[in-house]
């Protein structure tokens, strides 16, 4: 009886993700830091795995770092997402997969408000016609880009060429995970595994055979904070909550962390060099920091694409530690190129986080 | 009842945010804002839900309310499904509504936030955009971050993105018809007019404080006290 109690809780954390047919929606923040994750996905699920994903270059921001900067009004915000319905509509979808996870916790809030007071709906149906002359329908699934990676975990396990195995030691490679708070900490029945043991990240690496590590800050927020980070006086707030994980996490060793949020791979990226250039402090190996991953970008490496297409250049850690442990054939010597094989000059070497 | 706490009860955040607080202290322990500032949501949430005018008043004027990250730790942990992070918003709106968000330092920069996202929203349809993400004002964007700007059509070109191009992609040119409507969108719902009263409100402050708009942004930007930190 309890057993089945149990079963019948965490299945309010199961999520019955559709197979295919997805209207596919950016994020600001990976389209300027990390575009070659967003296009990886679309390669891998359209021409590995054969399904649809759709995207318009109609859609705009969702407005939803203004938002949690408190700059736009929370009719804006609905209005702007109730156009991306809009859009999602007329193009005959009815699955919609966004890439940023402030979108996916804004989106999934705004359709929870709406069925709380569907008056409020009617009111941003009102405001989107007058405003731009569209209606919509609600899509009937959301998702986040994480949880299609998870979704496809097996099939793409199948064509894995570097397993997350350490060729050197034949153990899994050691895997951490950040997950984005906005993903499932305001509506935990939205994200698999819900907000305490959200399990997105681990589900897909443990499926390419990695082993996910444990550590005590693990659900601890990066710090972005919104206008925490945008505000220059502000951003020691982000820079110690993101010091204060990598602190929980060095004693455990991992290979690389996983994200499934724009923001906080970002942040869990650059921090390192700000901690290496002002506490003399490295928090990876041999002087290089713990590389940072997106859900896509590791699925895109299992499955042999070559880093540098995939852009994992444009992280400011290094990722050839990482490479190395999975067996991966790299040429180092094409990193910095720009486009058509063009030489760029090297970044400038911080003073000691090792770059290349 | 008063005008502040009617008003803040239209909000749909705080209908949805606010219901009997048991000043469990929950919230406080998980925040990561209260580690790091002299933050205390349970009492924010209590001083809401007491409908003391003046106290509420209070709260308004504060950097209190501006010390919250919106990461929303506190709303899976919370026995009476509260929501801390959103009663500070509706705070926060109210806060600019009322123009008393420019009496404290935390409140202020509001301006610079209105400008620099606003101004992305409305010039490029982006939240985030490479035209004002510079490395001068964002350091930690790293040597790699100095390098991707110094060459950035080469590297965006390189990993598929489009950058200011009219195609369909990553980073791509917003089509004209999709900015016109986020244009109309922020004027019948009232984004505007927020942005009227962040920027009257922050004109006169800066009268008072005896600087330019560009000395104001400078200020607000910029520079911040010790006194809201913790172990200060
Ligand atoms: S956790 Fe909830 S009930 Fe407890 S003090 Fe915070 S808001 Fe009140
Ligand atoms: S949303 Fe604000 S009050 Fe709630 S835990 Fe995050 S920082 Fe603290």
């Amino acid at each position: 009886m309890i057993y089945e109690g149990k079963k019948r809780i965490w299945s309010d954390y199961q999520k019955e993700i559709p197979d295919d047919h997805w209207f596919f929606a950016r994020s600001c923040i990976r389209q300027n830091f990390n575009p070659g994750a967003e296009n990886t996905m679309l390669d891998i699920v359209r021409n590995k795995l054969g399904k649809d994903f759709y995207e318009t270059k109609y859609h705009t921001t969702c407005g939803g770092i203004a938002y949690h900067s408190d700059v736009i009004p929370q009719e804006t915000a609905m209005t702007i997402i109730a156009r991306h319905f809009a859009l999602m509509t007329e193009a005959g979808y009815k699955n919609m997969v966004v890439s940023c996870v402030t979108s996916f916790g804004l989106y999934s809030e705004i359709l929870e408000t709406w069925k709380e007071f569907p008056e409020l709906k009617a009111k941003i149906q009102q405001n989107l016609w007058d405003a731009c002359r569209k209606e919509f329908d609600t899509p009937e699934y959301l998702a986040h880009s994480s949880d299609i990676m998870y979704k496809y975990r097996y099939p793409m396990s199948e064509q894995a060429k570097y397993p997350l195995t350490n060729v050197h030691t034949g153990k899994p490679i050691r895997v951490v995970e950040h997950i984005g708070c906005h993903y499932a900490k305001m509506f935990p029945s939205k994200g698999v595994g819900g907000a305490e043991y959200p399990y997105v990240l681990s589900g897909l690496a443990e499926a390419f055979g990695g082993e996910i590590v444990d550590y005590p800050e693990r659900r601890h927020c990066c710090g972005f904070g919104f206008r925490q980070y945008l505000v220059k006086a502000n951003r020691g707030y982000s820079l110690s909550n993101t010091y204060k994980k990598f602190e929980s996490m060095e004693p455990y060793k991992p290979d690389v962390i996983i994200t499934n949020c724009p923001g906080c791979n970002y942040f869990l990226d650059r921090w390192q060099y700000v901690l290496s250039e002002t506490n003399g402090k490295v928090y990876g190996e041999n002087g290089y920091g713990i590389p940072v991953l997106s859900s896509e970008e590791l699925a895109a490496l299992v499955m042999g694409y070559d880093p540098w297409t995939i852009g994992l250049q444009m992280h400011q850690v290094a990722v050839e530690p990482l490479l190395d442990k999975m067996g991966i054939k790299y040429d180092p010597a094409k990193k910095y190129e720009g486009a058509n094989g063009k030489q760029l000059p090297k970044p400038q070497a911080p003073t000691l986080l090792k770059c290349y | 009842m008063g005008k502040y706490y009617d008003k803040l009860m239209q909000d749909y955040r705080l209908k949805e945010g606010l219901n009997a607080c048991i000043n469990c202290g929950t919230c406080t322990a998980i925040c990561p804002a209260a580690e790091f500032y002299k933050y205390n949501p349970k009492n924010i949430v209590n001083i809401v839900q007491s409908k003391d005018e003046e106290a509420i008043e209070e709260l308004l004027k504060s950097d209190a309310i501006w010390y919250c990250g919106e990461c929303m730790s506190c709303v899976t942990r919370c026995p009476r499904k509260n929501a801390p992070g959103l009663v500070v918003m509706s705070l926060r709106r109210l806060s600019i509504e009322t123009g008393l968000f420019t009496e404290s330092e935390k409140g202020r920069q509001q301006y610079a936030l209105a400008k620099v996202l606003t101004g992305n929203i409305l010039d490029h349809g982006y939240c985030v955009h490479p035209a004002t993400f510079k490395y001068e004002s964002h350091p930690e964007y790293g040597t790699v971050g100095k390098w991707i700007e110094d060459n950035i059509d080469d590297v965006y070109e390189r990993v598929g993105a489009v950058y200011n191009q009219d195609a369909t992609g990553a980073l791509r040119k917003i089509p004209k018809e999709s900015m016109d409507d986020l244009h109309r969108i922020f004027e019948v719902t009232g984004a505007n007019d927020l942005l009227d009263h962040i920027y009257t409100a922050s004109k006169k402050k800066a009268d008072e404080m005896g600087l330019t708009e560009e000395e104001y942004f400078h200020q607000v930007f910029n520079i911040t006290g010790p006194e809201h930190l913790n172990n200060y």
